[in-house]
This record gives C-alpha cells, structure tokens and sequence, in this order.
C-alpha cells in the first residue's frame, strides 16, 4: 500500500496552498489584528464579525461567491483581466478568507494581552513604531504568532468545500487531500482513503498537541 | 540659563487640562497635586504621548512642539527619558538588553551616558543578565531608571516612578534618584502626591489641581503658601528650609544648622561640616511667643519672626506666614491669635518644637 504520483501531487499542492495561505495571512493579518486590538472605532464590531464569518458560514457559501468574485465575469476578472478561478493562485486568495479567522483571532487577543504599554516604553527609548512592533510587540505577541500559523497552516489543510468549489480538483494544481480522500471514496479506494484520512488526523493532532505544549511550556511573562 | 516652556491645552470628557509653564531647566522639578489634577496628563503632554491642539513645548533651545507652525516631534523623536509608574520592562529581553535598547538607538555623537555609569550609579551589575520577572518591584523600577538615562535625555520624565513600592523599596530607589542630578545633571520632572518624595527630591515645586497650574517656583515658597495648604491637605502643611551643616558639638549630642535666618539645633548628624540638609518643619509644630529683652527659656530652636500673611485655615485654627530669613508657616488656635493680637508686620519670636530632617522617609 503506497502513495500514488497522484496523491503525492495532491500531498505536495496542498503543503504549497498552507504555507502560501499562511504567509498571505501573515501580511494582511497582522495590521487587521493590530487595529482591532487597538482602535476605537464603531466599526471594530463589524470587521470583528466580518473576519469572524467563514467560521459559522457553509464554505460552500464562502467559496460560492470568492468563484463568482475571481471568475471571468467578477469584479476581480474584470478589473484585472485575470481568471483566477480553478488555478492555484485563486485557491490562495479563498483559504485565505476562509482560514483567515483561525489567523486574526490569536493575534488580536495577543496584541490585546500586549497592551499600549511596552509600545509607549519603547517608543520612549526611541524606537519608531515600526521597530518598536519588530522589536518589541512581536516578540511578546510570539505565542499568539505560533498559534495563528500552526492553526492557519492546519485549518487551510483540512478545508474541503471551498477547494472544491474554487480549484474543482484538477490533479497537480488545485486537487489537494481533502479532496482526493473524497475522490477515493467516490470509487470505493478505501485503502487509499484511509491512508491519506489517518496521515491528516494525526497530523491535525499532533498540531493542536504542539499548540497547547508550546502555551504551557513557553508562557511569555509579562510583568 | 536655559529654560523649559510649555503650554499645554487638552481636553477630555469631564476632564481639561490648561498649563502654561516656564520654568529652568535644571535640577528636579516636582509636578505636585491631587490624584486626577493632571499630573500625568500634562508629562505625556511633555513627553509628546499626548498632543494639545495648540501646544508648545521648547526645553533649552530645541522647539519640540510648536502647532502654531505645524511642529509636534513624535515620542521617538525627542530626547527624553520616560520612566512610567510600572516599570515596563521588556519581558523578553534580559536587563542588559532592556538596559540597551535605547543606547542602541541613540546616534553614538549623542552618547553621554555609558552602560558601566548606569550600572554603577543604580548598583545593578549583579541583575544584568537576569529577566526583569526575577526581580523585585525595586530593582525593576531601577533598571528602567537606567534604560531611561542611557538614552543621554535632554531630559527625565519620572511619573511616580515610587508609587507602586512599598516604604521599603522606596527607601531603596530614592537616593538612586537623588544622584541622578547630582552626577548627571539632566533636568528632572518628578510626578509626585507624595510630599515626602518631593521634599527629598525637589529644587521647584509646580502645584496642579484640577488641570490648572496653581503655584510654580521653588520648594521652600511653594509650600510657604498659604491659599495652598487648605488645597494640599493640613498634614502637609509646613515650610521646608534649607540649611547646611555648621557644627558639630558631640558633647552635647547636637548639629548646629545654619540658614539664612539664623541657626537650628538638631540631633548629632554624621554628614560633613558644609554639607547641605533639608529640614521640614509642620505648622504645628512651631509656637509663637511675644518677644521680651530678657527671654529665658529652655528652648533651643527660637527664631526671630516676622508676620508677613495671616490666613484663616478654620474654624478654629489661624494659619500664620512668618519670615524668619526665608519663610515659616505656624498654624495657633483662633483663640491664641485674639490673645496676642497678632498682626501682619509684627515681630514675634517663633519656637520651632520639633522639626524632621528631610533624610527620614516617614509615609
């Protein structure tokens, strides 16, 4: 019982979609956890909802309207001339929104546990705030950083719905194991489907078991 | 001499805070006042955490904040050390590395202080390569003391830097402080309600309540004010003269003071002969006498006193400004002040029962 070329293509697309997801997460994350943790704007509420949605929402839904959104006919292919449905890149852009809350959430209640306080020392030590949120901010906020990526990493790797309704599971572009599980189930592969279900369960374990060893063993002290 | 000038105008919901200050830019300035005067408000207003709308803000001759030509330096901007009332250590980094931060990011032509002054000044080799975490409120307050002067500041900004210490460790930070100036000469500001603190630390006292700037000058006239003390609360009360040590008489267990109005006895001191020595006298504690030619009394501290200003404190109490060389405030029953019929421009002779050295952190 071994991995075909096929499943190895899916393995290989659906580590390249995690890190890409999670590191497009990271930059556009960050400055929207940042301002939800300290501004007090009325519309905080409503962008705390909005990152919120893809958690309560039927990814299909989500995935629905990101394909009508990348499609030829959308606003993004119209305005770029681009197609990005059904290609790796657009797939990017979907688990992002749909992975973004399991990104944002951690580090805003990190940023929020950081507090305005250590900005104000560093900022007196005469660190522009760019160096002082390099410096100072991220270092504090690291456990809410491993959180947001091993979570994000994790959760774009086990999304289904919105894979299949924007990549359509084309082998070696946009078919990832979720949906080659569910493609080996389709033809009664149990073998195959088993193989592939067990590898992302344990892996999905031993992701959340390294989350929460990392919070109890490395607390970041504040004092 | 130079000078720090500020004007500083803020508004919140139920809160406005309206200064204007000129004051020199030396020695340890006191911010005095109630909680919720302002006292922070208007440091983060110097330290540019705040920004008044039509604020100005020159210390020597650096304009850091002038709105009338659209100038506001940002906190990172301006040479200013900011020591907070927590410490705000930086959690991951070890004291040495809290320590240089701020040196690091200072451009080296602007380096006055080194890392081994610091270090000697506070007594802090020995936390260096600890987390701030490990030590106690003290030592934290001390290493971020020295964070702050590795920067070189032009000047300190101290926002009750003792108020989370117990008696304890306040005794142990304060003559850290004190040599602050003493060594360094960096203009100080001190936020402070605690008087002790300030008659420890203060060349000029700056009186706040309610956002408003009620007295500035030095310590000894500030608190010789007598609208001020129905403000200050009666256990302050009390003028604050500087004297310095003229001789020692061991055989009678005594240190005679010298001040510009005339002597004080205290009890034997160990500090040299010309050394200088604060003593802090209560109201209450000084009673006032007619003066005959043939006085004879066993009282050793009787001062030859003026009346300048006489204040009804309450109902019960007359507050009474003396000037006896520099100024004495006596605080006499009503009763006491109908019976000598005491009136501004009298001379009068003024016991001083008992008087505190200003070393003796009481609080």
């Amino acid at each position: 019982m071994t991995l075909t070329a096929l499943d190895l293509s899916a393995l290989w697309v659906t580590l390249r979609l995690a890190f890409m997801t999670v590191v497009v997460l990271l930059i556009v994350g960050t400055p929207i956890a940042w301002w939800l943790a300290h501004t007090r704007s009325r519309f905080r509420t409503i962008v705390e909802a909005v990152v919120a949605l893809p958690i309560v929402l039927p990814p299909t839904v989500l995935g629905f309207y990101i394909l009508v959104a990348l499609g030829p006919h959308g606003p993004i292919g119209q305005l770029t001339g681009i197609t990005f449905a059904f290609t790796f890149w657009g797939l990017v852009v979907a688990s992002a929104f749909y992975s973004m809350p399991f990104v944002v959430q951690p580090l805003h209640a990190a940023f929020e546990a950081v507090g305005r306080a250590p900005l104000e020392a560093a900022w007196s030590l005469r660190a522009s705030p760019f160096d002082a949120f390099m410096t100072v901010i991220s270092p504090m906020a690291l456990r809410g950083y491993i959180s947001g990526i091993v979570l994000g990493f994790a959760h774009t790797m086990g999304e289904f719905g919105v894979v299949l309704m924007v990549g359509g599971s084309i082998p070696g572009k946009t078919r990832v194991l979720s949906t080659t599980v569910f493609d080996h189930v389709e033809v009664m592969e149990y073998q195959q489907a088993h193989l592939l279900s067990a590898g992302m369960l344990i892996f999905s374990f031993l992701v959340l078991l390294g989350v929460y060893v990392a919070n109890r063993r490395f607390p970041v002290h504040v004092s | 001499m130079s000078r720090l000038v500020a004007r500083c105008h803020v508004c919140y919901p139920g809160f406005e805070l309206n200064v204007a200050l000129d004051v020199p830019a030396s020695g340890v300035l006191a911010l005095y006042g109630p909680s919720g005067s302002g006292k922070t408000t208007l440091v983060r207003c110097l330290a540019g955490l705040e920004r008044a709308p039509d604020g100005f803000l020159q210390v020597g001759d650096e304009v850091w904040q002038d709105e009338s030509r659209g100038l506001y330096l940002p906190m990172h901007k301006r040479p200013i050390g900011y020591v907070f009332q927590d410490a705000r250590l930086f959690p991951h980094m070890s004291v040495r590395s809290n320590l240089v931060y701020g040196f690091n990011r200072t451009p080296p032509d602007q380096r006055k202080v080194s890392l081994e002054q610091v270090v000697g000044i506070l007594g802090i080799q020995h936390l260096l390569e600890r987390r701030p975490h490990k030590l106690s409120g003290g030592e934290q307050q001390r290493v971020a003391i020295g964070r702050a002067l590795l920067t070189s500041p032009r000047l300190l900004l101290l926002d009750e830097p003792l108020s989370s210490l117990d008696t304890e460790r306040k005794r142990e930070v304060l003559p850290f402080i004190q040599r602050l100036y003493k060594e360094l000469h960096i203009p100080i500001v001190y936020v402070s309600h605690s008087v002790n603190e300030i008659l420890q630390l203060a060349h000029r006292v700056a009186f706040l309540q309610a956002g408003q700037l009620k007295a500035v000058g030095p310590l000894s006239d500030v608190f010789a004010r007598l609208d001020l003390h129905s403000n200050a609360g009666r256990r302050s009360l009390g003028a604050v003269i500087d004297a310095e040590i003229a001789e020692h008489e061991p055989s009678y267990g005594l240190t005679r003071l010298a001040f510009q109005g005339g002597t004080l006895y205290v009890p034997l001191q160990t500090l040299d002969v010309g050394e200088p020595l604060r003593v802090h006298v209560l109201a209450t504690d000084v009673t006032l006498l007619r003066c005959t030619s043939a006085l004879a009394t066993s009282a050793l501290n009787m001062l030859d006193a003026r009346v300048v200003e006489i204040k009804e404190a309450d109902q019960a109490t007359v507050d009474i400004l003396l000037d006896v060389g520099c100024p004495l405030v006596a605080s006499v029953t009503k009763k006491s002040f109908s019976n000598m019929d005491i009136r501004p421009g009298q001379r009068l002779c003024a016991h001083i029962k008992a008087l505190a050295l200003v070393e003796e952190l009481t609080d």
